[in-house]
């Protein structure tokens, strides 16, 4: 079959790829400014303490020291949701929480000063167990929030957010049930998705009261819009996006290291660049949610779910910004992965004195499915279902339907990701593999295989909203002007294909405009798996309302209708008579046309990713080896296989499949440390143990824009972990219900060592 | 301290330039306890080698000294003398402005996503070519192994490697 486009579908040369292989892609930190002072964080030791007394008298003294800022000299500005936590406070709930700023000459001058600032500390008693947190008694992290549970809701979603799943009937779902089982699973080791480029901000304060930022975030619009909730509306907000040097959502919202540099830049006048070091990156910015859930599942022998009831257990750390969101769209999830009628799923999010979740990719989902597919396997067990025809039963359909984030019903009118499932079970070879629940595939002396798969998938493709300018030069070239960053995806190279196709005009005549939110149109940004369906939508529209503005100019040139016109390389010509032909500049080379194009939120589509796993257990160590792994999924159209295959490649590291495996955040449960705060204690996957990984993705057309494709690529963390869980229990013979399984835990299911109490869950 | 004000320099090469650099506490000069990371990136202006980890666990700072891949975060600039340092942004041919190979095999092959570990895993690639040039996948697997990429770039990187070996695979 001929290729149906000129760009779509093909392997083209990413626009920022020179700059890139060449080291000269300007992320944040290679920016230059003039003038510049150096802004360093004092962190506190304890995971919950009043500060008595701060005396900074000693470090303003230093020479080279613009301003010390404490809790004491700064407004009284908050962030998170609801907005409770200082910038600044006088308590402090973590160790790693800001005590005080200080801006400098040098960065060295400024790690001088913190030393110098004299800190005394009221230590209070610290809750770092979620379970422990919610008991009367437990410390209390904020007045605001009794018993440490968090307001339910997230305000951008509405006033009926979704805050637990209640539907049917649930006596009549479980009297259908053939088996009922009730479990509890966790996955709670918070791991860190950890991009090499550490969060961090410019910025620069205007009196009275405007402030630019130079960020490195995946959305300037949405960091404007979260900065404006914490600094007050009379505030003016510019930020400048940069290229992201990894986000995998974390880049989202980074408002403490904006609001540090705001804050010092007021205070000085001057510039004040912020950027983490990798222990703060790693101990004070984000990790995921911790998230713990005991259910009873009623199941039918032919698969058909009839009821789950169950909590859903939230750990959020020292605050929240977006766990509720987070629980939002996993509450969503939950029910496009489980077709059932009843359900009766409560939650709550939770504080504790330790570094704060946030936002990461898989957002919710990943983090539900982790504890939830695990629990369903005792079921399908009894009933000795295997899991594939599990997910391909019950993964929703054409015409079922859920409630989403906004708590509204939505009926799913996507594709049956059944084929996808089938293609990549036969790539795996799952059918010569699956021996059955809690059966090896293969043993080899102590060696033992097993396999497991896992699925996710999200209606998040066409969440919020998104604009997008295309300007043509009626010399032949255009620009998409848009306020997202590149931030690994290569989506903005994207987004110029889908021009170049709509406008049939060579790549190289396209250009993308700096992220920013002072000339750029509102983006939500990259977030979720948003990117191909709403975010190229807008786009594509304002390439087609650009299209449209040439030809009214062209039509009374050519003497036809502008609908009887075509576009290609920068001429205009009558449809099938190409010798009527003139060029763009032909309609004036003194004009500029804006075309606009908007993409309203759709939450009737969703994508599929399901992940099998092949492990080899070396029964004798307890050492998990990954051996195979194959992503099946269906994007409808592919836009550019060589950054798709990235993208699914992906699935293995940022917190995903090894978070399974070997990923993990160790808090010291007597001191609140973090034990890992640094590359080398922080494990990570490297060149010489990648498995082989093979990834198969079918391109039925989908019913969302014009090139008929949606977004996949967030997604392939997700599925992988509880693959993980799974393959292990089948390779060992015995139930694995915690992350990571370490050699420890693995040797404690075989009675080989005695398994000691991790920090925070229990089993 | 007063030591430190007679005109003490470290003398080395960087990408194919001579370069003089006094030692003292003045922004333009070199400080003994600044690592050669920073005074590539923050006294000589070449940003193209990133700062990460700045502990010598993430291979992101790579960069070449006499031909072998060195983690520059790790190296007092005061005792580079006499070395030749090539980072990122000397890789370039520098009669015809042409890329590198590899640099050239690395967009070939979109062997890259956020784009922030690829110099420092170029600069490691390289060094195993100027000593290796026909290496095996394995070969290519261990050289890399201290480079940290967190998107999961490994296995087009490894193809785009292989592919300018000598014998290597074509794109």
């Amino acid at each position: 079959m001929i290729a149906p486009y000129r760009y779509i579908g093909k392997a083209t040369q990413r626009k920022d790829a020179l700059g890139i292989v060449t080291g000269t892609v300007q992320y944040l930190n290679d920016v230059k400014f003039k003038d510049l002072l150096y802004g360093k964080v004092l962190r506190s030791p304890h995971p919950h303490a009043m500060i008595k007394k701060i005396d900074k008298s000693r470090a303003e003294k230093l020479p080279g020291v613009k301003a010390v800022l404490t809790w004491e000299n700064v407004p009284d500005w908050k962030g998170g949701t609801p907005g409770v936590t200082r910038i600044l406070g006088q308590k402090l709930r973590f160790v790693g929480d800001a005590v005080a700023l200080v801006a400098a000459t040098s960065e060295e001058i400024a790690k001088e000063a913190l030393s110098l600032i004299d800190v005394e500390y009221e230590v209070l008693q610290a809750v770092f167990d979620e379970e422990e947190a919610m008991k009367p008694g437990a410390p209390q992290l904020y007045d605001e929030f009794p018993g440490n549970i968090v307001t339910p809701g997230f305000p951008v979603f509405g006033p009926k957010c979704l805050s637990a799943i209640s539907m049917g009937d649930m006596e009549k779902g479980f009297a259908e049930a053939d088996v009922i089982t009730e479990g509890t699973c966790g996955y709670e080791n918070v791991p860190n998705p950890i991009p090499p480029e550490p969060p961090g901000a410019v910025a620069l304060w205007e009196e009275p009261n405007r402030v630019t930022i130079w960020v490195s975030n995946q959305a300037p619009h949405v960091d404007r819009m979260t900065l404006s909730e914490v600094f007050g509306r009379e505030v003016e907000i510019f930020t400048h996006g940069h290229p992201v040097g990894g986000s995998f959502g974390t880049k989202i919202i980074t408002w403490q290291v904006q609001s540090y540099a705001t804050l010092l830049s007021r205070a000085t006048g001057r510039p004040v660049k912020l950027i983490y070091t990798k222990e703060e990156h790693i101990a004070a910015f984000v990790l995921r949610p911790s998230s713990k859930m005991n259910a009873r599942v009623g199941m039918k022998k032919d698969g058909t779910v009839t009821a789950v009831s169950g909590k859903w257990l939230v750990g959020t750390g020292h605050y929240s910004m977006t766990s509720q969101a987070q629980l939002a769209v996993g509450l969503g999830e939950v029910q496009i992965m489980t077709r059932c009628a009843n359900w009766d799923l409560q939650t709550d999010v939770v504080c504790t004195n330790r570094n704060a979740s946030g936002s990461v990719r898989g957002f919710g989902g990943q983090e539900l499915k982790c504890a939830f597919i695990p629990i369903l396997s005792q079921a399908m067990a009894k009933l000795n279902l295997d899991p594939l025809e599990f997910f391909k039963k019950n993964y929703i359909k054409p015409g079922d339907g859920y409630y989403w984030r906004d708590g509204n019903w939505y009926t799913y009118r996507g594709i049956d990701y059944t084929a996808a499932m089938d293609r990549g079970a036969e790539r795996f070879g799952w059918q010569e593999k699956w021996r059955g629940w809690l059966q090896p595939s293969a043993q080899k002396g102590p060696l033992k295989r097993g396999v497991g798969v896992g699925v996710h998938g999200n209606a998040d493709i066409g969440e919020d909203t998104s604009e997008a300018y295309v300007r043509l030069s009626t010399e032949g070239t255009a620009t998409l002007i848009t306020s997202l960053t590149e931030h690994g995806t290569g989506q903005r190279s994207n987004y110029v294909k889908m021009i170049g196709e709509v406008l049939q005009l060579p790549l190289e005549r396209i250009s993308i405009s700096p992220s920013d939110s002072v000339i750029a149109p509102f983006d939500f940004g990259p977030v979720g798996s948003r990117g191909t369906y709403a975010i190229g939508s807008a786009a594509i529209s304002a390439a087609e309302d650009a299209k449209h503005q040439l030809f009214l100019l062209a039509a009374p040139i050519l003497g036809v209708p502008p609908e009887e016109l075509e576009t290609m390389d920068g001429l205009i010509f009558v449809k099938n008579r190409p010798e009527q032909c003139i060029p763009w500049i032909a309609t004036g080379h003194d004009r500029t046309i804006i075309g606009y194009g908007r993409f309203e939120p759709d939450y009737t589509l969703a994508n599929c990713m399901t992940t099998f796993v092949e492990v080899e257990v070396d029964t004798e160590t307890g050492k998990v080896t990954l051996q195979k792994v194959v992503n099946a999924t269906d994007v409808g159209q592919i836009i550019d296989p060589p950054g798709l295959e990235g993208q699914l490649n992906g699935c293995l590291g940022s917190s995903g499949i090894d978070s399974a495996i070997f990923e993990e955040t160790i808090l010291d449960s007597t001191t609140g440390h973090i034990l890992v705060a640094n590359m080398i204690d922080y494990k990570w996957r490297t060149f010489t143990e990648l498995p082989e990984i093979d990834n198969v993705v079918l391109e039925t057309p989908i019913s969302s824009h014009r090139f008929r494709a949606i977004g996949v690529g967030e997604v392939a963390t997700s599925p992988g972990p509880s693959a993980i869980l799974m393959a292990v229990s089948n390779a060992v013979g015995t139930w694995f219900h915690e992350y990571p399984v370490t050699p420890e835990r693995v040797l404690a299911a075989l009675d080989k060592v005695k398994g000691k109490e991790r920090t925070g869950g229990d089993s | 301290m007063p030591k430190l004000r007679s005109a003490r320099r470290v003398k080395f090469t960087l990408n194919g330039e001579s370069r003089t650099l006094e030692i003292g506490r003045l922004s333009h000069q070199v400080e003994p306890s600044h690592t050669l990371l920073y005074t590539l990136r923050e006294t000589l202006g070449l940003m193209g080698t990133k700062l990460t980890c700045d502990n010598g666990a993430c291979g992101c700072c790579t960069v070449l000294m006499d031909g072998k891949a060195v983690l520059s975060c790790m190296l007092l600039t005061v005792e580079c003398g006499g070395t030749t340092v090539t980072t990122i942004e000397g890789l370039k041919d520098r009669d015809t402005g042409m890329l590198d190979p590899l640099q050239q095999s690395f967009i070939d092959h979109t062997a890259f996503q956020c784009g922030f570990c690829t110099p420092g895993i170029i600069m490691s690639a390289k060094a195993l070519l100027n000593g290796n040039r026909s290496p095996t996948e394995d070969q290519v697997k261990e050289a890399l192994s201290g480079n940290f990429c967190r998107c999961i770039s490994h296995y087009q990187v490894v193809q785009a490697v292989l592919a300018v070996s000598e014998g290597g695979a074509s794109p």
